[in-house]
């Protein structure tokens, strides 16, 4: 039997970037393939030509042994391929029924939408799939993880029997990543094929049958996922060995830099949302900020930098009250901040990069003299910053958002460390980075920190926070629950303190191992 | 660690070798992509206006019905209706340049300038309609920068018309070097803080600036009815202030009733000043980096009210210099509807000149060219001035929906950032 679906030496070049290089590529009946690569290894645009929206140069394309053109997407649906986007297709205001039958909804007596039979037939394929979904549900109402069941569901829908499924995982909780794995399972069990793009390495051995490994537009081999190891991959990945163990010397904490006492902070709903955390971090080390998303890190992390207002309590930076502080003043006595959401706050896309890498210091000398700009020593600076910070740009002079946002976090990075700083505020600074960039900036953050400066690091990603702290803050409904040494720590008692669950019947339900934790960095 | 040592000595630094005319390449690929669809858009413009022409003139019509028996005829018909018509706005606009040439002739050999400044003529006093239209579209254009949509230009310009008219017929006496300055500076203070407010409200309250500029132009319009008919009126029954002083108005380039003034001039350095402003400075860099992505603005310490205020106040200044030189240049005196629309037309402008202040004074003199010599058009070749105004709606059409344009010339799209123009509600 043909495979159900098979690429064969598909080429697609941009102005520039030879992004897919003869690719070959098979998916078997009832298989999940996963598609593992770095950022920018080609993976999504392989897919957009599969799916019709990109026009390869050269290669064919096979289902089930026949040769077919794919010139749009309807082509593609016509032939049983259906995409779940990384960034969900939804709208926010209708319901899950109205989503799932937009532009191809059903009329009943002529004139009327038949909202009923979509509904029933949501329920039909949720039922057979174990796709949990409320048919009556307005999208803006659900976790992403149900939002992302209405995409599966919307592409099933329309009959799908190959899913293509881009990074599904980066949205998700570490539950909501168990369930749409449950999902997958349940779909390939009912004889549908998955194509599984991604490039946590972890996720691929637990779910996939088969990997395709790209590099550089290249496919760098095909292996099972029973015969495959996570060091392997990674490497094949990479091209190179990769350090998966975070190694670090023992932290030599100094004097105190940030001190935040009873911090009471309003989201941008002016919901309470830090409600009196109180924490110290000091010089050289890193406390690390754990919390399942949306308990107030955000918040914190804004309140600190000057980008939300403080209710009450106090921020001090060296001593020095910044709580009604402009974020210009906050920078400006030694603060460094990665951005939780890199392009809405971190970069000005359309600018070029060398302009992106004096965000914050254009206007002092000597990048300006006066109120004009020193051009020629902004671009020099660029250029030895991007050769610093290995940022993979073709010249200083492209926009910004051109880049893959490995390189674009590298430049924020390369930005905020080229300053003199005193204080780190790393938000969830490898959001969404592949694992050489992951590799890179953990190694950055502790080279800072051995430097002595104090770095504060939120993240929900528990393995990254044990991986890199000294200490670790556990943040619960926006207070400070509990603050541990990093070293002496289980997993599963950081788990309980994340759940709201009280330090002292934590302890008893999962005791602190005596050992020393040997972490490893698993992604 | 290599690649750093290199780094700073370019000579050797392969890499830095190759980066540099890759750079300069991408420039000017991405000059030729802005000026590609704006171009073709006036083309296509001209193309369908010729259309039209052909259709609304009798003797094409009847041509057409004897088509088949004498189909030379037609179309010679149809070249002519279209050559007239355009060849009547060219003579509108630019001159003849027989005549030109007979004009400076006749002034070697008699000393009699006369032929050759009425040959020059049409082409100065199309200048002269350029100038407010520079002044405006770069108001509008720099409005854009910061992500700001100032409709309020008319305002602007009606204010700054009304403050320079003052400075220019209260004041007597002054040597001409501070009475026109401070006339001119009067205009522009006056458009600024016209601009300023609505830049305020945006930044204090996120009201929106669309809907406040709007509203200041109506008061503007309330505000000069009032004005003119009562503190401002000069002596007499029409509704007009005193003519302005002589040492108040920009000095002309010829004698009447060439218009052609310094105010050109004044514009064309305003332009190269907003390019300087806008690319050069910290300041400029703000307002573009507020323009692109006011949230990346303020984590990178940029006050964002601040740059709105400081932005519609400069756009406001603008449009207020083009309402001064208006004045000072060619009317030297302000009555009802003085404006003509100068402030609408300037958002075109800043469209088709892509808020870059030489594609804006490069659109400017499209627009002025057209508007100069429209009206011989009507009375040389009999077609309606309106298919100007069809011409002008229908570049705008192309160039903001330049998708249109890449369809009936098969170029296809190159991935280039989006100038963001308005936003929506909220801060």
């Amino acid at each position: 039997m043909p495979p159900v679906l098979e690429l064969r030496g598909i080429t697609k070049s941009f102005p520039g970037v030879l992004a897919n290089d003869s690719i070959d590529l098979s998916v078997e009946k009832g298989k999940i393939l996963a598609l593992l690569g770095e950022n920018g290894a080609g993976k999504t645009t392989l897919m957009n030509i599969l799916y019709g929206l990109y026009k390869p140069d050269k290669g064919q394309i096979f289902i089930n042994g026949e040769e077919i053109a794919i010139r749009d997407p309807s082509d593609a649906i016509a032939r049983g391929i259906g995409m779940v986007h990384q960034h969900f297709m939804l709208i926010p205001v209708m319901t899950a029924t109205e989503n799932v039958m937009l532009g191809v909804e059903p009329i009943r007596n002529g004139i009327f939408l038949d909202k009923a039979k979509v509904a029933k037939r949501i329920l039909e394929i949720s039922k057979q799939y174990d796709l949990e979904v409320d048919p009556q549900a307005y999208i803006g109402d659900l976790p992403v993880g149900a939002q992302q069941r209405v995409e599966i569901i919307k592409v099933l829908y329309r009959q799908a029997d190959i899913l293509i499924l881009d990074e599904p995982t980066a949205v998700l909780t570490p539950q909501e990543v168990e369930g749409l794995f449950k999902v997958l399972r349940s779909l390939v069990a009912n004889g549908k094929s998955v194509i599984f793009i991604t490039h946590k390495l972890k996720e691929v051995l637990s779910i996939a049958d088969d990997i395709t490994v790209l590099r550089g537009g290249k496919v760098v081999g095909t292996v099972k996922a029973k015969d495959a190891s996570q060091e392997k991959l990674a490497s094949m990945m990479v091209g190179r060995e990769v350090n998966l163990v975070v190694k670090k010397k023992p932290a030599t904490p100094g004097e105190v830099v940030l001190n935040v006492k009873d911090l009471f902070v309003r989201d941008e709903r002016k919901n309470q949302t830090v409600n009196g955390a109180s924490f110290e971090v000091h010089a050289g080390e890193i406390l690390g900020v754990a919390g399942v998303q949306g308990n107030g890190q955000t918040e914190l992390v804004y309140a600190l930098t000057g980008l939300a207002p403080v209710v009450s309590g106090e921020i001090r930076i060296m001593g020095k009250q910044v709580r009604r502080s402009s974020p210009r003043n906050i920078l400006e006595r030694g603060v460094a901040h990665i951005p939780e959401d890199r392009q809405r706050h971190g970069l000005i896309l359309p600018f070029p990069v060398h302009d992106n890498l004096v965000l914050c210091t254009y206007y002092q000398p000597p990048f300006a003299k006066g109120v004009a700009l020193q051009q020629q020593v902004i671009i020099e600076t660029a250029g030895k910053l991007v050769d610093q910070f290995d940022v993979r740009t073709p010249n200083v002079f492209v926009p910004v958002s051109t880049l893959s946002g490995g390189n674009q976090q590298k430049v924020i990075v390369a930005r905020e460390f080229s300053r003199p700083i005193k204080l780190l505020i790393a938000s969830q600074p490898t959001r969404g980075l592949d694992v050489g960039s992951i590799e890179y900036i953990h190694g950055r953050i502790i080279e800072k920190r051995d430097e002595g400066t104090a770095v504060l690091l939120v993240s929900p990603e528990l393995d990254e926070i044990i991986a890199l702290s000294d200490r670790i803050a556990v943040m619960y409904k926006g207070q400070i629950v509990e603050i541990v040494p990093a070293a002496k720590v289980s997993k599963a008692y950081l788990g309980l303190l994340m759940a709201g669950v009280k330090p002292s019947e934590a302890i008893e339900a999962a005791p602190i191992p005596s050992g020393e934790n040997e972490v490893e960095r698993v992604f | 660690m290599n690649s750093i040592s290199a780094q700073s000595n370019p000579e050797t630094s392969g890499k830095k070798e190759v980066s540099k005319p890759e750079g300069r390449r991408r420039k000017d690929s991405k000059l030729l992509q802005t000026l590609l669809v704006p171009v073709l858009a006036v083309l296509t413009g001209f193309i369908i206006g010729a259309i039209v022409i052909a259709l609304s003139n009798d003797a094409v019509i009847a041509a057409y019905q004897n088509f088949f028996h004498a189909p030379g005829t037609a179309l010679a018909a149809t070249v002519n209706a279209i050559a007239t018509a355009y060849g009547a706005l060219f003579k509108g606009s630019i001159g003849s340049f027989p005549d030109i040439y007979h004009g400076i002739q006749s002034y070697y050999a008699t000393g009699d300038s006369k032929a050759f400044l009425l040959a020059i003529y049409p082409f100065t006093e199309s200048l002269a309609t350029v100038t407010p239209y520079i002044l405006a579209g770069l108001a509008v254009a720099v409005g854009f920068k910061c992500g700001l949509f100032n409709i309020g230009a008319e305002g602007q310009f009606g204010i700054g018309a009304l403050c320079s008219a003052f400075v220019g017929y209260s004041f007597h006496g002054l040597p001409w070097f501070i009475h026109l300055p401070l006339a001119l500076l009067a205009g522009a203070a006056g458009g600024a803080i016209w601009g300023a407010i609505p830049g305020l409200l945006k930044g204090l309250t996120g009201a929106h600036e669309v809907v406040n500029t709007i509203m200041m132009n109506y008061i503007s319009f309330r505000l000069s009815d009032w004005l003119l008919n009562g503190p401002m009126k000069a002596s007499g029954y029409r509704p007009l202030t005193p003519v302005v002083d002589n040492s108040a108005m920009l000095p002309r380039f010829f004698p009447d009733p060439l218009r052609f003034n310094w105010g050109f001039i004044l514009a064309l350095a305003m332009a190269v000043f907003v390019y300087w402003f806008l690319f050069k400075t910290t300041l400029g860099f703000e307002i573009r980096a507020v323009g692109a992505n006011p949230d990346g603005a303020r984590y990178s310490g940029m006050n964002i009210v601040k740059n709105f205020v400081i932005a519609m106040s400069l756009s406001g200044g603008l449009a207020g210099l083009a309402g001064a030189t208006q004045v000072l240049g060619i009317d030297h005196w302000v009555g009802q509807g003085f404006s003509a629309g100068y402030g609408f037309d300037s958002i075109a402008i800043a469209l088709l000149g892509q808020s870059h202040p030489l594609g804006v004074v490069l659109a400017a003199l499209l627009w002025g060219t057209l508007r100069s010599g429209a009206t011989s058009m009507q009375s040389l070749a009999g077609v309606p001035i309106e298919i100007i105004s069809l011409i002008q709606g229908l570049v705008i059409v192309f160039v903001a929906a330049p998708a249109v344009i890449r369809w009936i010339y098969h170029i296809r799209a190159i991935r280039t950032e989006t100038t963001v123009l308005t936003r929506g509600w909220g801060k």
